[in-house]
């Protein structure tokens, strides 16, 4: 079937299998193998990519369900997030928040999604009161990330490293 | 030409560490970062085609019911079951074919066929419309029930052990469990297979292709040399990808039968069941000790399980051996023959389960005996090696006991259980030594020196180690130039074989290699300088010999230099006993209501001999760390109690530590240099901290809550049942 959604600021124009998940069309029909597939169901996260600004795992959604969307992948959330999505890459590099690196596009992907959640006041399952402010506290951040697998456990160099863009960007909010 | 090096002594060299032992960005952080570097299955070549495994729904004579059917389906090319194929991944440096054959299946998961299609979508398909049928075996699955071989069995042992507990003033007899775990890389097990005429590339994904190599060509019968494998970057493998696994050799027979490129990447339910799981064990320990908690008994032993014909056996009493004095002892080791998937190397195997359990049964004997558990370790650190009396290279457990207690605060910390609370949750901190051996394997590597910099070759793989990082590191050292201008190339069988990724020997063995490499083209140099090679000075592009000093582009004069280095074991091995130390402290918080444990802050002190890069060491350390709380709190691999197979078999049921889990981790590694290791006197990091941390997170919810968990992992459940 005629597939039509923008990816990373182009239009892309497919002729796919309806069967074809996000994931798959972005990594074996575009060529954008920076989203990863490390478990195609939806547990691990290494396929995160950021559709209409919004984080969802690639591999549970058919490519077929996103026509006329833009979709933001590793390749070009520098471009699109300049702000928070730079820094934090560059930070992810000085706090060692890596080892394989396998999981890494999806822990940036992620934490640019769910830094936005956070922005707009989105509660979590630690969140204590709904009605304050919300403070993006460690364990609210780890909270948020849990769905971002990282089995050589460099939790605690990611988790520097997105407290490290969230204040980047609340620096940068604050001087806007 | 060559440098060659066994290691039969101690190493009276020096290292200069200007670049070496400095912390530096990973080499291929950025690629990594911003979806660059690129792993097994992520190139598209012409003509691709993809290949899905389908698994044996039980155990027995396997058929392949409506194999016509499928075949028939839009886009199917082939549904193959083939003898060459193999049942489950090689043990880590076999070198060999492993079991092959899929006409029966061993255990349940076995993988029986490759389905290839045009797409993977209709590949996928096509697996799973195949219906597989088993029939004719009922294959025993509980390790406690079958009848243990003596080839099965090994023990030694010194003194008497029973004479020795009826007189210990103290004595602790416990039985522990662990159950079956995996290494769940994050990276499925995947590979392009792709023929030009009699000669096969790979791309794999996988952690000793020096040995890997050897095993695809066996596979498939052909000749080492016309396979090449390439794996520039894999994503994980803590032992899961020491060996070639089914999807390797099932892409390459499609590939030459079809003539096209094609593309198997295991399923993560696979992946937990074809590639090899670390055995549950169950261990009885016993000790025995006086008055003051030093040890005169220590007894061990453990039952673990494998296939038939496989000969890997999860060595639980390798640290066991030289962890403490004590002039009695028995271990022994039993291997049950059951039909579970196969077990091989985990992440430390051996020590990880085998000292975990030991340190929680050295708690047990702290409390016994009524002193400090840190004080119980510190009494019975060996002189020499316990059973071989041969000496230490290095020994720095009681630096890292004193480094780790003080920086954790464990003086403040009550020793009596259930002290402490906050709201429903009872606090408490626990400890454990970390042992683990060191070892070294053959490697070799090139390095290439040009004026405008030096060029790194060897086979080794970088799993999120640093390889390329270190290597770079190493070569920037001995030839005095910037980490920028050593250029590292990995993971392609073209290249001098490595020693691959595994059992932490890594770091030391191919770092050796490639040091070596550098001393043949320093050597050359200095003849070029006319001095002697120990007279020489290489910095920032100059070559310096006494008061003499020349361009090093001059010196070149537009040649290129190769040095080519080679290192392998030698009877350094025999001469001395050879191991990494550390201790971990854990505070921890047990939910008085549900039995939940939180693991709230982490310390670990490490001594590994010269730590090469601190922030890639740090790492693994932390990595080791995380994978013991995992041990702890949450990763068991069921198995049915039908039939054996792993029910578990995703990363929604196997629970990985994720990050709610985990909190700042505070680590040190102590300087330290082994002159046994090799010129680097390096030792290896990337397993230590598994080897003991799970021990500290139990001993905690003891010291918090009262309970004793014997039985890891310590689910709420369990806690709870001792709770109430």
């Amino acid at each position: 079937m005629q597939i039509s959604f923008t990816v990373n600021g182009t239009r892309q124009d497919m002729e796919l299998d309806p069967r074809v998940t996000l994931l798959d069309a972005l990594r074996d029909h575009l060529g954008l193998t920076g989203s990863k597939k490390g478990c195609d169901h939806g547990q691990c996260g290494a396929c995160t990519v950021l559709v209409e600004g919004r984080r969802v795992n690639a591999c549970l959604s058919l490519a077929a369900m996103h026509e006329g969307e833009e979709i933001t992948t590793i390749e070009g959330i520098a471009q699109t997030s300049p702000d928070t999505a730079a820094t934090l890459q560059q930070a992810m590099i000085d706090y060692d928040g890596m080892q394989c690196g396998y999981c890494t596009p999806g822990q940036v992907c992620s934490a640019v999604g769910m830094l936005s959640e956070a922005r707009e006041g989105w509660p979590s399952h630690v969140t204590e009161d709904l009605d304050a402010p919300l403070e993006l506290t460690r364990d609210e951040l780890t909270e948020r990330m849990s769905g971002n697998l990282c089995r050589c456990g460099c939790y605690p160099g990611i988790v520097k490293a997105i407290r490290t863009a969230s204040e980047a960007r609340t620096s940068d909010s604050e001087a806007a | 030409m060559s440098v060659q090096l066994k290691v039969d002594d101690r190493d009276t060299g020096e290292v200069t560490q200007n670049v070496l032992g400095r912390d530096t960005e990973r080499r291929d952080a950025r690629q990594k970062v911003t979806g660059r570097a690129t792993y097994a299955a992520e190139i598209r070549p012409e003509g691709l085609v993809h290949g899905a495994l389908v698994r044996a729904p039980g155990m027995g004579r396997v058929e392949l019911a409506n194999r016509a059917e499928v075949e028939a389906m839009p886009g199917v090319l082939m549904v193959l079951s083939d003898a060459r194929m193999i049942r489950n991944a090689a043990q880590g440096a076999a070198g060999e074919a492993p079991v092959q054959g899929v006409e029966t299946a061993a255990y349940v998961g076995q993988p029986v066929a490759l389905v290839v299609a045009e797409s993977f979508e209709a590949a996928a398909h096509a697996a799973r419309t195949l219906t597989v049928t088993c029939e004719g075996a009922s294959n025993e699955i509980d390790p406690e029930k079958v009848e243990i071989a003596e080839d099965d069995t090994d023990e030694t042992a010194q003194g008497d052990l029973e004479a020795a507990l009826r007189e210990a003033r103290h004595e602790i007899d416990r039985t522990y469990t662990t159950p079956s775990m995996h290494s769940a890389a994050m990276e499925p097990h995947a590979a392009l297979a792709e023929w030009d005429g009699a000669r096969l590339t790979v791309r794999a994904s996988l952690q000793m292709l020096r040995y890997n190599r050897a095993e695809i060509a066996d596979c498939l019968g052909i000749d080492t040399e016309n396979v090449r494998l390439l794996s520039p970057f894999v994503g994980g493998g803590f032992g899961s990808k020491l060996g070639i696994s089914a999807e390797a050799v099932a892409a390459a027979l499609a590939a030459r039968e079809l003539g096209r490129p094609v593309r198997v990447v295991q399923h993560r339910r696979s992946v937990f069941e074809v590639n090899t799981r670390r055995s549950e064990t169950t261990q009885r320990i016993r000790l025995g000790a006086d008055a003051e908690g030093r040890l005169d008994a220590i007894g061990h032993e453990a039952l673990v399980s494998n296939l038939p014909e496989e000969d890997f056996s999860e060595p639980v009493l390798q640290g066991t051996h030289f962890a403490y004095a004590a002039r009695n002892r028995l271990l022994v080791q039993r291997t049950a023959r059951i039909h579970r998937p196969a077990a091989g190397s985990v992440r430390a195997p051996g020590e990880a389960v085998g000292i975990t359990a030991f340190e929680i049964a050295m708690d047990e004997l702290a409390d016994e005996v009524g002193i400090d558990p840190v004080e119980l370790r510190l009494a019975n650190i060996p002189e020499k090696d316990p059973e071989s009396d041969v000496p230490f290279s290095s020994h720095m457990l009681a630096e890292t006991l004193h480094d780790g207690a003080a920086r954790f605060g464990w003086a403040d910390r009550p020793r009596a259980a259930r002290q402490r609370r906050e709201g429903e949750w009872w606090i408490g901190s626990g400890m454990a030594a970390c042992f683990r051996v060191n070892m070294m394997m053959p490697a070799e590597a090139r390095v290439r020196l040009t004026a405008d910099g030096a060029i790194v070759e060897t086979d080794m793989t970088d799993i999120g180690t640093g390889s390329y990082s270190i290597l770079g590191q190493i070569a920037a050292e001995a030839l005095g130039l910037t980490a920028e201008g050593v250029e590292v190339r990995l993971g392609d069988t073209d290249f001098p074989p490595g020693s691959g990724s595994g059992g932490s020997f890594g770091a030391a063995s191919t770092g050796t290699a490639v040091w070596l490499a550098c001393a043949e083209i320093r050597t050359a140099l200095a003849g070029r300088m006319d001095c002697e090679p120990g007279e020489l000075t290489l910095r920032e592009g100059t070559v310096q010999c006494g008061n003499r000093s020349r361009p090093l582009a001059e010196l070149l004069n537009g040649e290129t230099l190769t040095g080519h280095g080679e290192v392998e074991p030698g009877k350094a091995e025999d001469k001395v006993r050879q191991a990494t130390f550390g201790a971990c402290f854990a505070e921890v918080a047990v939910s008085d209501v549900t039995g939940e444990t939180r693991l709230r802050r982490m310390v670990g002190s490490f001594a590994a001999g010269r730590i090469l890069n601190p922030r890639t060491a740090r790492s693994q350390a932390q990595g080791g760390m995380i994978w013991g709380t995992g041990m702890a709190l949450t990763e068991a691999l069921l198995h049915d109690r039908r039939d054996g197979h792993v029910v578990n078999r995703d990363l929604a049921e196997y629970h990985l530590p994720v990050h709610a889990d985990i909190p700042e981790m505070d680590i040190a590694l102590l300087e330290e240099s082994d002159p046994w290791a090799g010129p680097l006197h390096a030792k290896g990091i990337g397993e230590l901290g598994i080897c003991g941390s799970g021990a500290a997170v139990i001993n905690a919810i003891h010291n918090a809550c009262g309970v004793r968990v014997r039985d890891l992992p310590a689910t709420p459940d369990r806690v709870l049942g001792g709770l109430s």
